[in-house]
Formats: structure tokens, sequence, C-alpha cells
């Protein structure tokens, strides 16, 4: 050992090859285990991070940010989710999740309110928005959790939607806030994927009302998001310039933007 | 007479270990995601050989109900494994390493003669130089999955916006059974690659943080010939 030491200390070209052998891997093996400590010291820091309310940490978060900003800078209306036919649509569509649908709901008294940025509302009846040029699509629905389904929605064209009731000051803000009635579910959508040409104020599934459990008597249907953020039964509409809360980037840790 | 000899640069040993964690982390944030849909076996008609994956593993390895966390970490690691690849692809083209490791018109035979030799079938070394002919196919291959695994992975995150490369690679559906499928295949090569490392040895493993080998020279004549250097090596994986 004492050797060794003292090899250490000593020029290389005054060592014999067994002494440099023993020198060079001591010596690698030093750096190596001292970065692979440094690597471990650095993981574990990044899980000791204080998570904010949707348990993502601070740095993750970030980069997160980060992402969300790179790639919405290629988020295009020439971009579009692939269409089918609409022969290759599942009938029945798949049902996933009912938050936001579980109190009574008195279908009849159902208005949405659209919040305008000077405050006054906007109180609007399913037939206001059916009254309003039509688009159908058959798309790859796109869920979170991995799995996808070709489905066929009906309605207007949120885009349109805008359009048709002057609401160009709100679609001039960065956000979209929608929310259930019940205020359970409510997700913020950036205003260039809600303006996408393929987003819905939708009203149809396979031709027919919106079942009950897929969001009657009105839903959004985002084709550039995850399912997560085509909320189901809107109840409120508002805009902001700044991020409006997002259930499942607020309280689960997800992504905000979940763009596709 | 031993002799040292210069065999991994240092770039490359940084990449080959920084990529370790990197690749963890990655495999592990995807089996987190992958755990919420996960709906992949191998099987024949009605028959299921093996279930991608059993409940045991899932809990063992403390899986379920973790997606918004595998998320996270999946799309902040992708930076550090793409880096990371990047850096090593373009050293091994700048540095004229790629010689060295790509397969070339005898890689396939000498890869058959390796595999016999490692089967205990055939006797005798086969040729071996810096990598031998089964290494050339398998470090290369790496380089291509990790290709393949940028490329479905951004199929699957962006469909929409790189919808031209989500069709390239097979619609979504097939982009994540490719991205799913090249996992498993470097879990298979970490298995492989760690027997091989194993039975070549520790001058062989030590040479990945060294960087050098130790060579025992046969001639007497502490003048090697550097010709011999590399023909002459032991056997490494």
């Amino acid at each position: 050992m004492a050797s060794f030491l003292n090899n250490l200390f000593t020029k290389n070209s005054k060592l014999n090859t067994e002494q440099l052998i023993q020198k060079k891997t001591i010596l690698s093996f030093s750096f190596f285990f001292l970065f692979a400590a440094f690597a471990f010291l650095g993981w574990q820091w990044l899980r000791m991070q204080p998570a904010d309310s949707g348990k993502t940490s601070t740095p993750l978060r970030k980069v997160l940010n980060t992402n969300e900003e790179l790639f919405a800078s290629i988020l295009s209306d020439n971009n579009l989710a692939k269409t089918y036919p609409v022969s290759e649509a599942a009938n029945p569509a798949r049902v996933n999740g009912n938050l936001g649908m579980k109190t009574s709901f008195d279908t009849a008294k159902w208005v949405m309110n659209v919040i305008k940025a000077k405050g006054d509302t906007l109180k609007l009846k399913l037939d206001d928005i059916k009254k309003l040029p039509k688009t159908e699509i058959v798309f790859n629905f796109k869920c979170i959790e991995g799995w996808s389904q070709i489905t066929y929605w009906g309605g207007v064209k949120f885009f349109d939607f805008m359009k048709a009731y002057n609401l160009s000051e709100e679609a001039a803000m960065k956000y979209l806030g929608l929310r259930t009635p019940d205020n359970e579910y409510y997700v913020g959508i950036d205003m260039p994927s809600a303006l996408h040409p393929q987003t819905l104020l939708c009203y149809e599934l396979n031709g027919k009302a919106l079942p009950m459990d897929q969001g009657y008597p009105l839903r959004l249907i985002i084709p550039v998001k995850y399912g997560v953020k085509s909320l189901k039964r809107i109840g409120d509409m508002y805009f902001s310039n700044q991020r409006t809360p997002d259930y499942w980037a607020d309280v689960k840790g997800y992504d905000y933007f979940s763009g596709l | 007479m031993k002799k040292i000899v210069k065999k991994h640069p240092l770039a490359i040993r940084w990449f080959h270990w920084f990529n370790f964690p990197v690749l963890a982390v990655m495999i592990w944030s995807g089996l987190l995601i992958y755990w919420a849909n996960d709906v992949y076996k191998i099987g024949f008609g009605s028959t299921t050989l093996l279930k991608f994956f059993p409940d045991s593993f899932y809990k063992a390895l403390n899986v379920p109900f973790r997606l918004s966390e595998g998320m996270a970490y999946h799309f902040v690691f992708m930076w550090l494994f793409f880096l990371n690849g990047i850096a090593y692809v373009l050293y091994t083209i700048f540095s004229g390493e790629w010689r060295l490791l790509m397969p070339n018109r005898k890689s396939f035979k000498e890869a058959w003669q390796v595999l016999l030799h490692d089967l205990r079938i055939r006797k005798g070394k086969p040729v071996q130089g810096k990598y031998n002919g089964a290494q050339r196919i398998a470090y290369t291959a790496i380089i291509i999955m990790g290709i393949g695994s940028i490329l479905t992975g951004l199929a699957i995150y962006k469909p929409v916006q790189l919808y031209w490369l989500c069709n390239l690679m097979g619609g979504y559906k097939m982009a994540r059974i490719l991205h799913f499928a090249l996992t498993i295949g470097y879990v298979l090569f970490f298995l492989i690659h760690i027997f091989q490392v194993i039975m070549a040895g520790w001058n062989n493993f030590r040479a990945i943080i060294t960087g050098f080998e130790v060579k025992k020279t046969k001639n007497i004549s502490p003048v090697a010939d550097e010709k011999n250097d590399i023909s002459d090596t032991e056997i490494i994986n």
C-alpha cells in the first residue's frame, strides 16, 4: 500500500510497467467512481426537489415548459391530424373518464357561459351553436394513457364559433379555459391550438347527439392534444393571457401543453 | 513482457458511461408510461406466451399509477439520450473510429465464428481486431436502434405536427409498437453485453474505464511490433 501511494507521486517514466498499470488503473477507477458518485448525487437531488401542486418537481417542469415552447413553434394550422373514412370509426366509441359529470345535471337548463374579456357573459344554448356551419371529423383520438381509437365527431369549428360571436378580442388572448358546470373538471389550452382548424365544439358522435357519458350536450374535440384536453360537458368558457387552470397539469403533474 | 496499449479514447468512454444511466432512466420512465396501456404480448391465436408485463413485475418495480411522473422524466432525459447519441456518432465520424465499428465484408463470417466459439463449438480464437465481426455488427446495430428509438419516439410524441414522420414510422400505433420493441432490444443487448464482458475478463473491462489494455508481447524485445499490437490482442468483447 505504501509503495502504491509512493507510486502515485512518482513520474510515470520512473515506474516499471507493472507499477504503471497499477497506478493508471487505480487513478482511472477513482475518477470513475467519483463521477458515478456525482451522477448518483445529482439524481438524488433531482428526486428531492420540491414538487408543484401537480407532483412534478421544478427542474422537470422547467424542461417540460421549454419543450412546450420548442414544440409549440412547429404547431401549424397546416399540420393536420390524419383523417379517415367514416366506415373506420369505432361505434360505440370508448368512454374513458367521467370527471366533472358525476353530479346530477338538468339538460333542459344547460347553457354555455362564455365569459368575455371585459367580464360580461354570453349565454348560449345548444341551438346557438348548431345554427353555425357544421364540421365533421374522423380522426385517431389519442389518450394520454397510450391507446388510440378512430372516432367520428360532428360540431362547429372553434375558429368559426369565435368569429360568429365576434370574439376576436378573446381570440387574441393567449389561453382558453373551459370547465364543467360543476367546476370539477377544467382544462387550459393555448389559443393557437384552440384555433387550429380541427378543433371542434362538438355535439355529435357517430352522426347522433352526444351520449351523456360522452359529454352531452357540448364538448370539446381537440385533435392536436391528448384526450384529457377534450373536456366533456362544457359549462364555462373563458379567456386569459395567463395560463388557465388545468386539472391534469395542476393536480396530477402532467405536461400543461400536452400537444400532439 | 507486458505492455500498455491504448484502446478506448476518453471521448468514447464518456459517451459509453454517460449513456448507461441515461438509458436506464429512459427505460424505467418508459415502463411507467407503458403500464398505462400495457397491451403488448407474444403469442398466437388466443394463446399468450408472454405478456408485457406480468402484474408481479410491475409490483416488484413499483410501476403502477406513475404515468405523469414517467412522462415528465422521459421528456426530460430524452434530451440527454439524444445529445449524447449525436455526440457519439459525430465523434466516431470525425475521429475515423467508425472504420473500426462498421461491419465490413468479413464481419458476418467473423461474427459466425465468434458465435461458434462462444458456444464452445469451434476451437481456436476468431479473428479479433479492436472489435471482432460480432461486435462490429452489434455496435452498429445499437446505433441504428438508437436512431429508431428517436424517430419512433418523436412520431408518437408529436404525431400531428410531425405527421409525415408518424406516417413514415407506420402510423401512430405501429410507431408505439416499434418504440417498445426497440426497448426490449436494448434490454437483450444489455444482457448479452454483460455476459460477453464477463467472459472476456478483467483486461477487457478495465479498458472501458482506463482506456488501455495490457498486452503480453510474444517477443522478448521490449520494442513491440506496432503492426501486431491489435491482431495479437486477447479476445475482447
